[in-house]
């Protein structure tokens, strides 16, 4: 077959169907989220696909099918498996029939992500193997590669890409044939059954695995040793480092002696003390925690080796962030005892002028912008003082300005819980949570019950725009349609809510600035548990409404539409007059309802 | 051949498509094609690029410093900001047309005058482009990613023909959209003549 231009993510998700997947669950999550979107995109006949509400819920799908012999698949983002972390542990122990391949990319920068946590460091804490692509073509490969480990060693084994693996394209050939097998169904037997004398037992035997996987690793192909043999430096390094390490020695033509590490765990000892051999020196190149340099250094103590490790620990190496280019190159001349190259460029040329700071914000048309301006008009109104938590998702952006609704953020769900904590420490101010609809299924149900059995006083606003929005609209229970495409029960956020027992659950469409502020009003006056939901979908899953456009005559350049709620639509002309760019306006009318002396209108043609 | 190009541009103004079109054109020229964008939070109207490099076996996803032969710039901030990335001997390609950050709108100004001269004498070559008025002549705000690989064909900027970008073009968008398309890339390839009076290239 002809080679193809596969971004990182569609490359694990063709190897996955190459290795014969039978059943795919995740949830959403930059930068995983393309892969099970690409599945479902092939729909293989044998595949079976879903998004989960959460991340645990999808380990608990797929180990479940791994159970019964199936091949199974479950992705999501390093913060993901933190939710997942529960049943992955147990699992470990427990293993699998089938094959179980936990697919968590990792987030070095990060460029999308609320922390820079390194799952390879999981996987051992999980004594689980890790596998680690260092390209989108390896990754098409590897990927295959984890599949036939995990089912013959009975054990889930995780494959840990990172961003610039995940969203980078390169031209793979990709094989037709599917790897096809039979699933023998669900055996029943007591090694199922999680019991603290079985766990003992377990533990023994996966610390054993994990010894028998690092010899078995010494040999694995995608571990490579390669350089110079009489060189006395070397350089290990894992994932898109080593594209980067390439990168920078074809340039200098440094001779050393290079290791690359696919799988970080179990670590290959027995392959890295043939690397070691003979070298004085050694720098590590990797990205998040130092974990390739603590083997090393760990090897180097128990056989009192004398080389010297070079890397995170030794400030040699960038700490945290991703590597690039240039850091590596930096970090290599210095390692071979060269003075910062000639031709290394500064990032900033002199003389530059002062360039425009252009953070991500919530899109002109945005309902967020309504419910966010909505809420904090009421507080302003009623003259209460708040706190605003907030959640993950688009509607993170409600933190900047002019809207600066956002005064927490921590992870999925816990707007809901931290707005209660807030509210037991602080009673004397209104505590207002943000979630938005996919978020609310994935962790807000329990903070809402956590907050009607203990009888706190907050209001939480659903941001329902029908859709997973941030990760690139994914369905959720509440869309009434799943990844297979089939339509299904809808599950009701209000009827959740009452079932919940919450008392006061208003309704608001956000776009209707007076009718929103009213209701707000209302739900924040309640005391106990309130909810208001507001309900408006997505621009991106509707065509835009006829641009709004100001009436230049009538504009007295008051500026109100755009230091209110910061629509990217809008800006001032040199007269200083507002003016709408009918690309980006969606005509959602919030700014007109704004406008003091009503300059703002529907083209006129 | 080897090539290695950046596109920068603001989330949503079609970097990605554009990168694409470029890799997959290499590809079906038989050359080997790597490319990295920004996808995530930053799509929202942030700062974003998309970095192809072609003819290179393997490669690390990102430009080095210095060594990218083409900057497309969707705007000129953004071109400005990824300037380092240029090879002194490489070539800018810049719409011209600022899109305001809202930062900007709420004080911190926008210095357009200064950035388009700075991008003037930054590179040996420089070809800036009435993106907008190219995109009202092909009917949509919206195309500016497939105006702009017109304007590269016109100008030599890619090593493609016309046909080559434009079959490859054709191919990748969705059906409904092949004549604005069409359209938009006729209008980028006879660029200079709907710029005829402002002597926009130079």
């Amino acid at each position: 077959m002809a080679k193809q231009l596969l971004m990182g993510n569609e490359a694990i998700a063709l190897g996955a169907i190459r290795a014969g997947v039978d059943v795919v669950s995740g949830y959403p999550g930059t930068p995983s989220t393309e892969v099970l979107e690409t599945i479902a995109k092939h729909r293989p006949e044998r595949t079976y696909i879903e998004w989960s509400i959460n991340e645990k819920a999808g380990m608990e799908v797929a180990a479940g099918a791994a159970y019964a012999g199936a091949r199974a698949l479950v992705t999501m983002k390093q913060v993901g498996l933190n939710v997942a972390s529960d049943p992955l542990m147990s699992l470990a122990y427990i293993g699998v029939k089938g094959a179980l391949v936990v697919l968590v990319a990792d987030d070095p920068g990060p460029i999308s992500s609320q922390t820079e946590q390194d799952t390879r460091h999981f996987a051992q804490f999980a004594h689980l193997p890790v596998f680690d692509p260092t390209s989108p073509e390896e990754a098409y490969e590897l990927i295959g590669e984890a599949f036939r480990y995990s089912e013959q060693y009975h054990t889930p084994v995780i494959f840990r890409p990172t961003t610039q693996i995940c969203h980078a394209c390169a031209s793979i050939e990709v094989v037709d044939e599917i790897d096809g097998h039979a699933i023998e169904g669900f055996i029943k037997d007591m090694k199922w059954v999680i019991f603290p004398k079985l766990s003992y037992q377990n533990h023994l035997r996966i610390l054993q695995q994990e010894r028998v996987l690092a010899e078995d690793f010494a040999a694995f192909p995608y571990n490579r040793l390669g350089g110079s043999r009489s060189a006395v430096r070397g350089i290990i390094s894992s994932g898109v480092s080593t594209a980067y390490v390439n990168e920078v020695l074809a340039m200098t033509g440094d001779p050393v002696r290079t290791l690359s590490i696919a799988t970080p765990h179990p670590f290959p000892a027995k392959l890295a003390l043939d690397f070691l051999e003979g070298l004085t020196d050694v720098l590590a190149v990797e990205e998040l925690d130092p974990v390739l340099e603590e083997e090393l250094l760990k090897l180097c103590g128990r056989y009192h080796l004398p080389v010297n490790i070079h890397g995170k620990l030794t400030d040699e190496m960038n700490l945290a962030g991703a590597n690039h280019f240039e850091n590596v190159r930096a970090a290599i001349d210095a390692f071979c005892g060269r003075s910062a190259a000639a031709d290394a460029l500064s990032a900033a040329p002199a003389g530059l002028p002062p360039l425009p700071v252009r953070p991500p914000v919530l899109c002109a048309g945005c309902p967020h912008r309504g419910s966010f301006y909505s809420v904090k008009a009421a507080m302003q109104r009623a003259k209460l003082p708040a706190v605003f938590t907030g959640d993950i998702g688009c509607y993170t952006l409600g933190n900047a300005k002019p809207l600066d609704m956002v005064d927490t953020c921590l992870c999925m769900g816990a707007d809901i819980t931290m707005a209660q904590g807030l509210q037991r420490a602080e009673s004397g101010r209104k505590h207002i949570a943000f979630i938005g609809d996919s978020t609310f299924f994935h962790t807000g149900i329990p903070g809402i019950i956590n907050a009607v059995y203990n009888g706190t006083d907050i209001t939480v606003m659903i941001l329902d725009n029908s859709t997973t929005a941030m990760t690139g609209h994914q369905p959720h229970p509440g869309t009434g349609h799943t990844m297979m495409g089939g339509v299904t029960e809808k599950v009701h956020i209000d009827k959740v809510l009452a079932g919940c027992n919450v008392k006061c659950i208003k309704h608001a469409n956000p776009l209707r600035l007076e009718e929103s502020i009213a209701a707000v009003t209302e739900a924040v006056a309640y005391p106990g548990v309130s909810v208001v939901i507001f309900e408006a979908p997505c621009i991106a899953l509707f065509k835009a409404e006829p641009p709004l456009r100001v009436a230049a005559e009538k504009c007295i350049g008051c500026r109100r539409c755009i230091n209110e709620i910061g629509c990217p639509a809008i800006s001032l002309t040199t007269e200083g007059k507002a003016v709408i760019d009918e690309n980006l306006c969606y005509g959602c009318d919030l700014c007109s309802q704004l406008c003091p002396v009503q300059a703002i209108g529907g083209v006129q043609k | 051949m080897k090539m290695d190009c950046l596109l920068a541009g603001v989330g949503g103004q079609g970097t990605v498509l554009a990168s694409r079109l470029i890799a997959q054109t290499a590809m079906s020229k038989g050359f080997t094609a790597h490319t990295s964008e920004t996808i995530g939070m930053a799509q929202r109207g942030g700062s974003v690029i998309s970095q192809v490099r072609l003819g290179h076996a393997a490669c690390a996803p990102a430009i080095p410093l210095g060594a990218a032969d083409l900057i497309i710039g969707f705007e000129p901030a953004e071109a400005l900001r990824n300037l380092a990335y240029l090879k002194a001997d490489g070539a800018l390609l810049v719409s011209r047309n600022p899109i305001r950050p809202v930062t900007s709108s709420l004080g911190q100004g926008y210095a357009l005058d200064e950035i388009l001269a700075y991008l003037a004498q930054a590179a040996p070559r420089c070809v800036f482009i009435d993106g907008e008025a190219l995109c009202r002549e092909a009917g949509s705000g919206k195309v500016l990613n497939v105006v702009v690989l017109g304007v590269a064909a016109a100008e030599g900027l890619l090593p493609f023909s016309k046909d080559e970008l434009l079959t490859t073009m054709l191919a990748h968008v969705p059906a409904k959209f092949v004549e604005l398309n069409k359209q938009a890339f006729a209008v980028g390839f006879d660029h200079r003549k709907y710029e005829a009076e402002d002597g926009g290239a130079k």
